[in-house]
């Protein structure tokens, strides 16, 4: 692997991973008054798949969406005032945590229920092919919206119409409680997407440079008309399904779970690759724009009344 | 009221014991949903029932908000009697199908050869942070729709007997409950007893305006009553209570009373309570007689960042205020001198 990439792979996942700790950190001030579904723990997925994507490609998410967000290029600064609820915030504050866009960067807005942006990605892929474009689209949900009608629709349509479209389940084996073993009868979601009509691949460990490989050649299989493609990645969510704290003492899931995933960080695999000159470099500057980034969203101001009427239509 | 031991429960403990003392009368009431078998049990409402009643009574479901509908139609169709949960009122939206095509429809369309016993309980989220899509109210669709029950009780006292009422109910009833109502105190009889749909409920009686409130609008107009009185003011309240069928009879009464009505709906305001309340009204000739308006949700749709949520939703003092230019359209504009906090803004901090 070229330590450029390395170096890429290193700098998001150290992003991704401190602009959520900070999150946490500041959480009990009750400055960010929204949900948050942290993707710690998640993190290698989004950022494989979007390095193997173009500047042009497009990526649509969930309400758990920070890593994919920030990992496709999407803005630090407009994130933030986002969760402040400020009016420099990517959605004027209107839209909060679970509702992250960057339209510069293909980030195409995330949605808080639960498999609605499939079958938008779907049609967004359907008109790149219309209008002959080459850029392609990623599609992350969990587990759970496997379980939804969309899902099922979206894809036999990708596939009946051989839509640019890669499908990214990130299987946490949860959906919040619920275990993927108690809404499925078996462990074959992949089955699933096969049948539809399309290649699938699961990738067990989170090990970054399968997920990335895997990635890229679907991708450029799809950009050659070969229509969508489908990869799950196996992960593991660390903390509790929304908020900053862990939850072990639910009892819906061992510790033991979680702590085989903390000993195969891919953030620790990408650090020891790193001589510790280039680690230093990449941390120093990103913790500058992460404070950065908090500090103007703290002191940007909030939207004010005459927002609450505007934006409601197009004209 | 009902006689008998009285203690005080939180909202959802009353709504727990309902189901609780439903499902050991009544081998057939079965409780389905996301999460109700969980560790957390649907913000208490489930906890420790799948252990108590088994798995077979009580079972989380896929995500398949319309499927599952079905499957608890089909059930019912079996003469079960399914609570079908829904921890967000927005997740009906991905039912609306089975709810409006089929629960609704079958026992006319079939000529009243079967029925469809269902519950569904939809909780409306509000405040910190729930945003567009978990905050929704969404009565107003399902009030144009024949064939659906509406409730949404507010006291604890009768979210128990509604909750009994509605399981024993033979006909699809949309039991909604609000997120910041879980936070109300209040005494229940301990016996089962019902409370029945369709009859609103008089709350607190006053001789100058009728104050008509849907859901967690009942406790704001319970507050704005409060504040009047600073200035003599003294208003009745009503709970609504059923939004389908709708006592608009209960209202009417009032509001010849008092010669002032305003309404306050817990959503949009087109087609919805206050809009159909005072058609009716309209409709009775006495437009004349009775002064009315309402009030509702800005009319889009709901943002997240606090400072504009808290301009989006009816409270209190704004209904106060506005109650107050209708008795006295001429002196100058009045507004309540010590505001009162909210309880349960300040305990309320996470989403689910
Ligand atoms: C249609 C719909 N149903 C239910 C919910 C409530 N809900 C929010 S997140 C979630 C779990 C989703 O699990 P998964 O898709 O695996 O994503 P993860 O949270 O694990 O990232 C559920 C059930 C919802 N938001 N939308
Ligand atoms: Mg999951």
């Amino acid at each position: 692997m070229n330590t450029e990439l390395i170096k890429k792979f290193y700098a998001l996942l150290f992003l991704i991973r401190r602009t959520e700790e900070e999150i946490i950190r500041l959480y009990p001030t009750d400055i960010i008054k929204s949900p948050v579904h942290l993707s710690i723990g998640q993190e290698a997925v989004s950022v494989a798949v979007c390095q193997a994507l173009k500047p042009l490609d497009l990526v649509f998410g969930t309400y758990r969406g920070h890593a994919m967000y920030l990992a496709k290029g999407g803005n630090l600064r407009s994130m933030i005032a986002e969760l402040y609820g400020k009016i420099s915030g990517c959605a004027k504050g209107k839209g909060g945590s679970m509702h992250l866009i960057d339209l510069r960067k293909g980030v195409m807005g995330t949605s808080a229920v639960v498999g609605t942006t499939i079958p938008l990605a779907v049609g967004y892929a359907y008109a790149l092919k219309y209008k002959n474009r080459n850029d392609i689209v990623a599609c992350f949900f969990g587990d759970g919206a496997v379980d939804e009608g969309d899902f099922h629709e979206a894809l036999n349509f990708a596939a009946l119409k051989k839509l640019p479209v890669l499908f990214v389940c990130e299987n946490n084996f949860y959906a919040i409680h619920s275990h993927h073993l108690s809404r499925h009868h078996s462990d074959n979601i992949c089955e699933r997407a096969k049948s539809y009509g399309m290649p699938a691949m699961r990738i067990k460990d989170g090990d970054i440079f399968k997920i990335y490989k895997a990635a890229s050649r679907y991708m450029e299989k799809i950009r050659k008309g070969s229509g969508p493609a489908f990869i799950e990645c196996i992960t593991c969510r660390w903390k509790e399904h929304v908020g900053p704290g862990d939850d072990f003492h639910l009892g819906y899931r061992k510790k033991e779970e979680v702590a085989c995933w903390k000993h195969n960080d891919p953030l620790d695999k990408m650090r020891v690759l790193l001589d510790d000159k280039a680690r230093g470099l990449i941390e120093s500057k990103i913790e500058k724009e992460i404070e950065a980034a908090f500090l103007f969203a703290q002191k940007d101001s909030f939207p004010g009344k005459n927002e609450l009427l505007k934006d409601l239509f197009d004209d | 009221m009902i006689k008998g031991a009285m203690r005080i429960l939180s909202y959802p403990q009353a709504i727990k014991e309902a189901i609780d003392q439903e499902m050991s009368r009544d081998h057939s009431v079965i409780l389905l949903g996301q999460g109700v078998d969980d560790p957390k049990g649907t913000l208490g409402t489930t906890k420790g029932l799948a252990e108590k009643f088994g798995r077979e009574r009580v079972f989380d479901t896929p995500l398949s908000e319309d499927g599952m509908t079905g499957v608890a139609i089909g059930a019912a169709l079996a003469r079960l009697r399914p609570i079908h949960v829904h921890i967000r009122m927005d997740f009906l939206l991905l039912a609306m199908n089975q709810i409006v095509n089929m629960a609704a429809k079958m026992r006319y369309m079939f000529g009243a050869t079967l029925s469809v016993p269902l519950v569904i309980r939809a909780i409306i989220g509000k405040s910190w942070g729930q945003g567009p899509q978990h905050s929704q109210s969404l009565y107003p669709l399902l009030m144009n729709i024949p064939g659906l029950k509406i409730v949404a009780p507010v006291t604890p006292y009768d979210a128990k007997g509604c909750m009994i009422q509605s399981i024993r109910d033979n006909n699809p009833v949309i039991f909604m409950e609000h997120r910041l109502l879980y936070y109300q105190k209040g005494y229940v009889a301990q016996k089962p007893y019902l409370v029945p749909l369709g009859k609103a409920r008089i709350l607190a009686r006053g001789p100058d305006i009728t104050l008509v409130g849907v859901s967690s609008m009942v406790i704001e107009c319970l507050r704005a009553r409060e504040y009047l009185r600073e200035t003599g003011v003294r208003a009745e309240v009503i709970d609504l209570l059923s939004l389908s069928p709708l006592d608009a009879d209960t209202v009417i009464k009032s509001a010849l009373k008092t010669g002032n009505l305003l309404v306050i709906d817990n959503a949009w305001l087109p087609c919805a309570a206050g809009a159909e309340i005072i058609a009716r009204l309209c409709e009775k000739n006495l437009s004349r007689k009775i002064k009315f308006a309402r009030m509702g949700f800005a009319f889009v749709p709901c943002p997240t960042t606090p400072s504009l949520e808290k301009e989006f939703y009816p409270n209190a003092e704004r209904i106060a205020i506005r109650a107050f230019q209708m008795l006295f359209p001429r002196k100058k504009p009045w507004e309540p001198k010590n505001k009162k906090n909210r309880p349960e803004e300040v305990l309320f901090k996470g989403p689910f």
